[in-house]
């Protein structure tokens, strides 16, 4: 069971000099990303209950226009049982669940059904998801159909275009607008950090969408041609850092797309207990969106139970 | 026993690290296979020691190996062995020698983890360090000088190398020192005698062994043990012809001492407080991580480590809480476990010194902080574990801001503006490197070149590599490690000297004649009418001035008197070196402008070269003194053509950006002119330092004493600065003894100074390790004058690597 935390962003008026004031140095992030990388190492049962994390903090995800009712099922399923139960029963940690699943829209009600009893919500991405490029009108009345549909998370794109320009006045009443329609649900913002490139950008965007009130900074669709990476990782989690001690609010952390080894994943949560301790190490502050990460953390879990390699195949699929 | 592993369900709860030791078996089966208990490498050869003592693991406490303490003789035929082998190494030729660096370069990578684990085990750094940082980069230096051996005889061509060289690296960087040091050593075609540490040893003897692998010929690279009694005995061999010395500031200036006037080439690179500078518009983040790498790298123990933060006034309380916060996550503890930060000082007597400085500080009023992530070992016991250490409330005049701790001990200090950042970081004896954070390209890069510091990191911090220069300015020592200006260090001109005449005592005596200066014809031309009598000043800081004492020297030649030179004394010199000080806008005015300033300077001592001819007709004959009047002219030429013509150096380490090799004065010159040539040489001297944006204070030959005043009557009409040149004349022993030990005097040059004097200037130049340039041949200034070209401006500035990342 991972309940969801009550929101507890109400965000603040929008801070330009605070913006102004955000200085971040590209060489400086990448040394220490790979300073950070090559100095942390979980070995043994450590390593078994790291990736175990990992699961409780994957939104599993299909986000695809082939996705059916069937395709969702499967998805779902493996929600409920993303280990196999012989594995978790010999590590000990039976009843695992991944942090949520996330869908379309329109597969939201199989989604919600599949999921019933289980207390994993469904997350839905929205806000004309990936582009962003539709009309506000739609936006808002598309968040307002997810939430009455029973989305407990909805995982909205920004405009690129107001970072890009640096309009972070209308960034801020975008995402100001977002939260409103979204009501007790919660708002997971979008960068698309990869279509804004820089890191300032990056950090900008992510202290804009605090002020207005995200509940989760997320990275990527998983549909631009950079989507998450460490280096990013390591800009918005200071952001979230440094927001929560200058106001006191919590905001949660998904890196999404790209992340598809164990081994990555356990640099994403070396990075967090870095940057951030031990309190972000929970399903209600970081998620990993990934589709085809949890294969690869089966076969590792299996390897450690059985102690030798695992294949593919012998996981169910997501 | 070991604590049980807890379960999965356990972990989930504390998300520890847990442990993740690096295996230490193969390194303690090469340990076993030589019985714990080492020799020395002579000639190819393993040689028994006699008397041994013990290398102990830091993390520990435990002897992990005994090691030989070489005697005298055996010093003795180690040199030999390299002198044996070096002609031939060197007639190997460029590409010969290539060979065998590209094969020790591989050699090393092959063996990597076994040097990394044996470097850890016993010098206490993390195996992270070790692996990732210590040996790749020994490997990349191998691997660059591999190149410089290929290339060496078409880049530097008319260099020969120096014979046997002795290298002495101390016990924070076992095997990457002797990779700085051997590695451009033999790439020039010297052979060495090399000592490491008595404390970290046996990287250098798994070395030792990798020689012999890669079939290095005998002799070549000798490697013996022992403490500092060893290299002294290295340091006094007769045998050896340049020393390359990586240690304390206190054990260099007792290696300049021993070498001083011994015609060794020396290169020092010694101790640091290096100032780590964060302005307001910083990424605070990084420059946090940059504190991290900078003083808690390799325990502090880092000659170049940032022991000095210098943060904006308003910046600094979020500076110092997220440091604080970032020092809670240092895991201190086993240095062979992969997720460890920081590992062990290297012994018991190091751990002292350090807990000494924090008690004293504490003492004096200072607030310690020290923080280490949860797990993480305690101090004490037999370990030397010392936890990250912050240090504030203390002053520029606290004896923790001031002396080298070397160890993980940050203090700090706030300024108000930029100028007041440089002001104090500058403040200190030592120059070796300083750090500077801001996010504006132009704060940065007009900060970097006011720093007194051999090397900048812009936003950076603790970054190295083989292509670039290391070394220091100040009492951080001199020469060059990396690069092409470090191989410098490993090789002279190769110039056929002119046989050094008998005793040369010139016509110099109070009162009495001497019988050498041959009066020419002329000199009656010149003194026959009814001249007006002339005063010769000394001329500082722009004015004309009586000598202090108030004496003057009256110079004659046979039974004439010459002339009448004021007698500088000491306060003379003070008084030039503090205006020589004061002429700091020469260093700042563009090249262009100084190079101005020289042609006009010769367009000057043109115009007035008849009257100057005419004075040094009575020594010189007419001809002569035509010709060295022409030549000085040539010589101002050539300098104002150089101003803006020796160009630093783009270097391009494995790095996205650039390191900036660039040229900088050194600062305050001491010159000392010889009498041959009384203007040329003087002339020669003066202008390709100044050319560089020195000041300098020169001691003019008396020889004939009208010159300095013929040449400060140019000066003053040519727009030369008050300051930039200044002339003392005087009793040449007593004033260079002046120049020599002055601390504000960054360089001293002298060529054709008796051995006597070349001994006593470079033992007096231990005051503040300055740059010496001392030669005892003759000169001769007219045809070959060792200013000339390339030579002299090397010597007339010094490199300063400014590394600039910019991208990934």
């Amino acid at each position: 069971m991972n309940p969801v935390e009550a929101r507890v962003n109400p965000g603040t008026e929008l801070d330009l000099s605070r913006l102004r004031a955000l200085r971040v140095n590209q060489p400086a992030v990448a040394r220490r990303v790979a300073a950070l990388n090559a100095s942390r190492s979980v070995k043994k049962n450590f390593q078994a209950a790291w990736l175990v994390k990992a699961i409780q903090c994957m939104d599993l995800t299909t986000l695809a226009g082939d996705d059916t009712p069937g395709r969702v099922r499967r998805l779902c399923a493996k929600a409920r049982m993303p280990l196999r139960a012989d594995l978790q029963q010999a590590l000990g940690v039976d009843g695992l669940a991944t942090g949520a699943v996330c869908v379309y829209h329109e597969m939201l009600p199989e989604a919600v059904k599949c999921l019933e009893g289980s207390g994993i919500p469904v997350a839905v991405v929205s806000t004309g998801f990936p582009a962003g490029q539709t009309p506000m009108e739609t936006k808002l009345r598309e968040i307002e159909l997810s939430v009455a549909a029973g989305a407990r998370e909805i995982d909205i794109v920004i405009s690129r275009r107001h970072a890009l320009t640096h309009d972070w006045a209308a960034l801020y009443e975008e995402v100001r607008a977002y939260r409103q329609a979204c009501g007790d649900a919660h708002l997971k913002t979008i960068l698309a950090t990869g279509e804004l490139q820089t890191l300032e950008n990056v950090a900008r965007a992510s202290w804009t969408c605090m002020m207005a009130g995200a509940d989760f900074i997320k990275t990527s669709t998983g549909k631009e041609s950079v989507n998450a990476t460490l280096d990013v990782s390591l800009v918005m989690v200071r952001a979230i850092r440094d927001w929560a001690e200058e106001t006191g609010h919590i905001v949660g952390y998904k890196p999404a797309g790209g992340i598809s080894s164990a081994r990555l994943s356990l640099q994403y949560l070396a990075l967090m207990k870095e940057e951030l301790g031990n309190d972000w190490l929970v399903p209600d502050r970081f998620r990993f969106g990934a589709s085809s990460l949890l294969t690869d953390i089966e076969r590792q879990l299996e390897h450690h139970v059985t102690g030798f390699y695992s294949a593919q195949w012998r996981h169910a699929l997501p | 026993m070991k604590p049980a592993m807890p379960t999965v369900t356990d972990i989930l709860a504390t998300m520890d690290y847990g442990p993740s030791p690096e295996s230490a078996d193969v390194a303690n089966a090469w340990l076993d296979d030589h019985d714990r208990c080492f020799g020395h490498f002579i000639g190819g050869q393993r040689v028994k020691g006699e008397a041994h003592f013990d290398s102990v693991n830091p993390a520990t406490g435990l002897a992990i190996a005994r090691i030989a303490q070489a005697t005298p003789g055996l010093v003795d035929s180690a040199v030999q062995a390299a002198a044996g082998a070096q002609p031939a190494w060197a007639a190997l030729g460029g590409h010969g020698r290539a060979r065998f660096l590209y094969a020790l370069a591989r050699s090393l990578q092959k063996h990597a983890r076994l040097f990394a684990v044996l470097e850890t085990l016993d010098n206490g750094k993390p195996i992270r360090e070790t692996r990732d940082v210590d040996i790749p980069l020994a490997v990349r230096h191998f691997y660059h000088h591999a190149g410089w051996a290929q290339l060496v005889d078409t880049e530097m061509p008319g260099h020969e190398p120096l014979g046997v060289v002795g290298q002495i690296v101390p016990w924070n960087f076992p095997l990457l020192m002797l990779a700085w040091k051997i590695a451009p050593a033999l790439a020039c075609g010297n052979t060495v005698v090399f000592k490491p540490a008595e404390q970290t040893s046996l990287t250098a003897l798994l070395f030792a062994v990798v020689c012999q692998e890669v079939g290095l010929p005998a002799g070549v690279v000798n490697i013996i043990t022992g403490d500092g009694a060893v290299g002294e005995a290295i340091t006094a061999h007769p045998g050896i012809a340049k020393i390359a010395f990586t240690g304390s500031t206190e054990v260099g200036r007792a290696i300049r001492r021993a070498t001083a006037g011994s015609g060794k080439k020396l290169s020092l690179e010694l101790g640091g407080k290096s100032p780590f500078i964060v302005f307001a518009d910083a990424d605070l983040d990084a420059a946090v991580e940059g504190l991290v790498d900078s003083i808690f790298f390799n325990q502090g123990q880092v000659c170049c480590a940032g022991s000095r933060l210098l943060v904006h006034e308003g910046t600094a309380p979020r500076l110092l809480a997220r440091l604080k916060q970032r020092m809670a996550r240092i895991r201190l503890g086993d240095p062979m476990d992969k997720s460890t930060d920081m590992g062990a000082l290297v012994d018991r007597t190091q751990w002292s010194r350090v807990q000494g400085f924090v008690d004293r500080a504490r003492a004096e009023g200072a607030q310690i902080h020290q923080a280490c992530a949860p797990g993480s070992a305690e101090p004490g016991g037999d370990a030397c574990f010392f936890p990250p250490t912050l240090v504030t409330g203390v002053e520029s005049s606290s004896e923790i801001v001031l002396e080298e701790v070397f160890g993980p001990v940050l203090t700090v200090q706030t300024f108000r503006t930029p100028a007041e950042a440089v002001e104090l970081a500058n403040n200190t004896r030592f120059g070796l490197a300083a750090c500077v954070w801001s996010e504006s390209i132009g704060q940065a890069l007009d900060v970097a070149p006011r720093l007194k510091a051999g090397v900048v990191w812009v936003n950076t911090s603790n970054q190295f590599d083989a292509a670039c220069g290391f070394g220091g300015y100040r009492e951080s020592g001199f020469g060059r490690e990396g690069g092409r200006e470090g191989l410098r260090e490993y090789l002279r001109a190769r110039t056929v000297a002119p046989a050094r005449p008998g005793a040369t005592a010139l016509g110099r005596r109070r009162g009495k004649a001497t019988a050498e200066i041959e009066l020419r014809p002329g000199l009656a031309d010149v003194v026959g009418g009814p001249a007006i009598d002339r005063t010769p000043k000394l001329y500082i800081g722009g004015k004309q001035v009586r000598p202090d004492g108030g004496y003057s020297q009256a110079i004659w030649a046979g039974d004439r008197l010459l002339g009448v030179v004021p007698e500088g004394n000491r306060k003379d010199i003070r008084n030039a070196v503090e205006a020589a000080r004061g002429a700091v806008a020469w260093e700042r005015q563009t090249a262009h402008g100084r190079a101005q300033v020289l042609y006009y300077l010769a367009e000057n001592l043109a115009a007035q070269g008849e009257r100057l001819v005419r004075c040094l007709s009575p020594v010189s004959g007419p001809a002569a003194a035509q010709r060295e009047v022409q030549a000085s002219v040539d010589r101002l030429f050539a300098a104002a053509a150089w101003c803006d013509k020796f160009d630093g150096a783009v270097h391009q380490p494995p790095l996205h950006g650039v390191t900036l090799a660039l040229h900088e004065a050194i600062g305050v010159v001491g010159l000392v002119a010889t009498p041959q040539a009384p203007l040329l040489g003087l002339v020669s001297l003066v202008a390709p330092a100044i050319a560089m944006g020195n000041r300098v204070v020169a001691v003019p030959s008396t020889r004939l004493p009208l010159v300095a005043a013929e040449l400060y009557a140019v000066l003053d009409t040519s727009d030369v600065p008050a300051g930039v040149v200044n002339l003392v004349t005087g009793p040449v022993d007593a004033l260079a003894d002046v120049l020599a030990a002055h601390a504000d005097v960054d360089a001293l040059w002298w060529h054709g100074a008796t051995t006597a004097q070349s001994q006593r200037a470079e033992s007096l130049s231990v005051s503040n390790l300055k740059r010496t340039w001392v030669t005892t041949s003759a000169v001769d200034w007219l045809v070959a004058p060792p200013t000339q070209g390339r030579a002299g401006l090397e010597q007339a500035v010094q490199v300063k690597n400014v590394w600039v990342p910019y991208g990934v």
